[in-house]
């Protein structure tokens, strides 16, 4: 599959009634299935140790194949009622996943909530786009919407694909349709938010490539500056509320809308230069962003995994009470750091060879390209700029204050390993962080391909060499695994000198000593610097768009003010789109709940009251 | 065997690059603090002292805080390895650097910023309010500066079609009146401020403080102390001397050796050296002159920088 342009086809007509099932598993899925495949596994493994101790039910053991094969199912539909069949199952599934085994909490309750209703939204905003498709088609199944889409008028073709873009955002987790991830990840469990933020995103960006490029055929301009924008957003808030919030996994939830976005804006910037009539550099922009996206799905999986075992191990996930993980939890330490030095896209690992790769696409692209792109363009690469160094604190902050230093809590300060089934399906993902970043060549032809079927006529080799990875017809080449290469030689000849020039001092192990306390004979862990202190610049930098509130009371002795009794503070961010765009629209839809109930007072001769003047109006209109 | 002698060859070139970087490293650092000391009326110790002070730091006993973990012992490594890999790709002394196919300007910023990340880690492993502070300080100016650096990057490459950065310095030798286009001139402006921001000069850090409440750079390496605090000294050192010779080398390319062959790399290093020590005392002139900004005044500077490098890539899209 992976190494041919084939496309495979199963038709049954007994599964589904009326419509049957086609699926058709073409290059572009193909790469979807196996990020899913390699993200289930990992998971798969972790989830042995993680039901081994009780955290999980049996309901939610069940309902996890029905969640994974409803995700591997989705890229290979190929008809619209077999895409929104699997589509609902990847729904409901992930849906009781997250709800399970903690329906008694009050927070978890509430995120469901919210991700129901996002995911339902955006589910009936993919079925009137598919329906409306297949009604202008005259058949349902995805070849025959391709093969008629040139005769579709331009505004049916403009409303599906706005409508597809509102339901799979808000799958994919783009701002300003991503408020129900930063609730549903941290609260699912963790292996839970691996798939969900590894594998189940990915599907909404899936949805608008397969809407907008393969059943469309590439659009107007305008569609594809809709996506950047989008991305552009998405990529900026994300990386913002993942600089400075504080509880681990919610952190990780916003990172991934950072990625996603970035990966919209590959897959935006794709399509303004095909519709500017670049193909090939517009098919390399693809190409990109699904490297991308395959990046975070390894590490974002490894580092949910990991948040996971920290949560077991010390039973929280608020950075403010970690720290001093490493020396207790050695493996879960390293694979985390892995994991976060991937999402900062620092090299050796996987997310700098798609970041650069998105980097090369823009730079090649933008030259070529119209007027509109020019200016998407330069603002999508100070995107990328701005994000990479907000995720470099991000994590940072993560590895630093969750791992390094000393215990804030008692729970960080006697926690232990996590069993080895789950460091082991976590190491698995990690493992894959270094692979992709130094040998990507294993997965690149398959998105060569995936690329030159989203972009019809453009050769599927974009990229020239093994270890030399050179772009081709474009001037730009990487060397992945002579950089990692590279950086090993030096640091090892760096602690070579380092041991060279200690030969001839007394002792070669160093020697541990207090640190030094400005003059202070007591040095406490509380006196460290937390997530939120960390993040405290970067708060203040962006307060316009962050607005985080601050709260001190100050209590003074009865006897003289000049005596604090107690002092207490309080911080916290709230998603200002939350505040601005849905708390509004929720006030409306409560507001019109209790007018209806005006007419709802549960008496039933009331309400065949109102059956009898229903059908005389009827008869009075019909005659 | 031509290829094993292209290997023999680059090795020479790349090891040339990077000894000229470490033993050049501290000698900027000394001529600059002499100057300084000069022209606030003092006599300043020896230009070489800074290599007499590593000396003596290198064979003293490692120590390292009570609750620290390797971390803290690896930052310095990868500080000065990542300095290490960037010498030796870089167009310094010549514009065939060995691999500098894949020398890209992008790859190049990254490995500089593995070396940051590094050392942020290892402050906060001291588990002290210090390593704390210098940390976040460090990674926000870092965060806000590195769009202007991309951008700018961006501005200088699309005329030359490739981020590549042999290709860059050869395009200012062989055709001069692009180094004068106003993008390369605007890209200038935003290169001139990232990297007084990233090598901890004034206006944004000064190196030459201990006062708790405003250092940055010092106040992560608070707690290193023998060969580990030798490390970061000349790791930093090295940095400032890549930053200087990308900047010069991008806009005063001439010098840097076209061609292969042991002599033209001399001269390309006898050039390198001669341009980094110009620049070098200039920012010390700067430096004598001039105070550092408060901390939150900042991301004002680095918005310009990012202004100007906007200016700049919109510049070169309109006149491509």
């Amino acid at each position: 599959m992976l190494h041919s342009d084939h496309s495979m086809l199963l038709h049954s007509s007994q599964i589904l009634p009326l419509t049957g099932v086609t699926v058709v598993l073409n290059p572009l899925g193909a790469v979807f299935v196996i990020v899913t495949a390699v993200v289930a596994i990992a998971v798969t493994i972790y989830w042995v140790g993680y039901a081994s101790h009780g955290l999980s039910s049996r309901t939610a053991s069940a309902t996890l194949p029905i969640f994974v094969t409803s995700m591997l199912v989705v890229p290979a539909a190929g008809s619209v009622a077999t895409f929104l069949v699997v589509w609902e199952l990847m729904a409901l599934s992930s849906l009781i996943l997250v709800l399970v085994d903690q329906s008694q909490r009050e927070e978890a309750r509430s995120a469901a909530q919210w991700y129901a209703v996002m995911t339902h939204a955006g589910a009936a905003a993919i079925l009137f786009a598919l329906i409306l498709l297949a009604a202008h088609a005259g058949g349902q199944t995805f070849t025959d919407i391709r093969a008629h889409a040139a005769q579709m008028p331009a505004d049916v073709r403009g409303t599906a694909f706005v409508l597809a873009l509102i339901g799979f955002g808000s799958k994919a987790g783009a701002v300003p349709l991503h408020v129900w991830l930063p609730k549903a990840h941290p609260e699912a469990p963790s292996p839970v938010s691996a798939l969900m933020s590894g594998a189940m995103v990915n599907l909404g960006v899936y949805g608008i490539v397969l809407v907008g490029d393969t059943l469309l055929g590439g659009g107007l301009l305008w569609w594809w500056l809709l996506v950047s924008a989008m991305g552009i957003v998405s990529a900026l808030f994300g990386a913002l509320h993942a600089a400075t919030n504080t509880d681990l996994k919610r952190m990780l939830a916003y990172s991934t809308a950072d990625n996603m976005g970035l990966v919209l804006i590959g897959v935006g910037a794709s399509g303004l230069f095909v519709a500017s009539g670049h193909r090939t550099v517009g098919a390399l922009a693809m190409m990109a962003a699904l490297l991308v996206l395959a990046n975070h799905a390894v590490f974002k999986g490894s580092l949910f995994l990991s948040a996971g075992s920290v949560q077991m191990a010390t039973g929280t996930r608020d950075l403010d009470l970690l720290g001093g993980l490493l020396r207790r939890m050695p493996v879960t330490g390293a694979i985390f750091m892995v994991g976060a030095l991937s999402v900062a896209a620092l090299p050796p690992f996987g997310g700098f060879v798609g970041e650069w790769l998105l980097f090369q696409s823009l730079l090649h692209g933008l030259p070529a390209s119209s007027v509109s792109a020019s200016i998407v363009v330069p603002i999508g690469v100070a995107t990328l700029a701005l994000t990479g160094g907000l995720t470099a604190v991000a994590f940072v902050k993560a590895i630093g204050v969750g791992f390094l230093g000393r215990a804030r809590s008692i729970g960080a300060a006697s926690a232990h390993e996590v069993p080895r089934t789950m460091y082991i399906g976590a190491g698995v993902l990690a493992g894959c962080c270094v692979v992709l970043g130094v040998v990507p060549i294993v997965l690149l032809p398959a998105l060569e391909r995936a690329a030159a079927q989203v972009v019809p006529g453009v050769s599927p080799h974009l990229m020239h060499g093994v270890v030399n990875l050179r772009l081709a017809g474009l001037d730009g080449a990487l060397s992945p695994a002579f950089l990692a290469l590279g950086i090993l030689l030096a640091v090892g000849v760096v602690v070579g000198m380092r041991r060279l020039a200690q030969r001839s001092v007394a002792g070669p192990a160093p020697r541990r000593a207090e640190a030094w306390g400005s003059g202070r004979l007591l040095q406490t862990p509380k006196m460290q610097y937390t997530a939120t202190s960390y993040a405290e610049p970067i708060e203040r930098v962006f307060d316009d768009v962050l607005r985080p509130t601050h709260d001190v009371n100050v209590s003074h002795l009865d006897e003289s003010r000049y005596y604090l009794e107690k002092v207490s503070y309080r911080t916290s961010t709230a998603d200002v789109i939350e505040q601005i765009l849905y708390r509004p629209v929720i006030r409306a839809v409560r507001w019109w709940g209790e007018r209806s109930r005006v007419v709802q007072n549960g008496s039933v001769h009331r309400y065949l009251a109102y059956g009898l003047v229903a059908l005389v109006i009827l008869l009075v209109v019909i005659a | 065997m031509s290829w094993f002698g292209g290997a023999l060859a680059d090795v020479a070139v790349g090891g040339a690059q990077i000894a000229a970087v470490i033993v050049g490293g501290p000698l900027l650092i000394g001529v600059m603090r002499k100057v300084r000391a000069r022209l606030e009326g003092r006599a300043g110790s020896k230009i070489h002292q800074p290599w007499l002070d590593l000396r003596k730091l290198f064979t003293k006993q490692r120590m390292r805080p009570e609750h620290s973990s390797w971390v803290f012992g690896v930052g310095p490594v990868v500080l000065v390895a990542s300095a290490l890999v960037i010498a030796a790709v870089f167009p310094l002394a010549t514009v065939r650097p060995p691999l500098g196919q894949s020398a890209d300007f992008f790859v190049v910023v990254f490995v500089f910023l593995l070396g940051s990340v590094a050392l942020a880690l290892a402050a906060l492993d001291t588990g002290t309010p210090f390593g704390g502070m210098g940390s976040s300080r460090s990674m926000t100016i870092g965060a806000l500066a590195e769009p202007a650096l991309l951008v700018a990057i961006l501005a200088m490459s699309i005329p030359a079609h490739t981020s590549n950065l042999p290709a860059l310095v050869r395009i200012g030798l062989f055709h001069p009146e692009m180094i004068a286009s106003p993008e390369r001139l605007f890209a200038l402006g935003a290169f001139v401020i990232v990297i007084l921001a990233e090598s901890g000069r004034i206006p944004v850090d000064n190196p030459s403080t201990h006062l708790e409440l405003t250092m940055i750079h010092e106040a992560m390496v608070l707690e290193y102390a023998g060969p580990d605090l030798g490390l970061i000294v000349l790791g930093e050192s090295m940095r400032l001397v890549l930053l200087l010779g990308l900047l010069v080398n991008l806009f005063v390319p001439w010098g840097v050796a076209e061609r292969p062959g042991a002599l033209s790399i001399l001269i390309g290093i006898a050039a390198i050296s001669a341009k980094v020590l110009a620049i070098g005392i200039a920012i010390a002139i700067f430096e004598v002159f001039s105070a550092k900004l408060r901390f939150f005044r900042l991301p004002e500077l680095l918005a310009g920088g990012f202004i100007l490098a906007l200016f700049g890539a919109v510049t070169a899209l309109a006149v491509r």
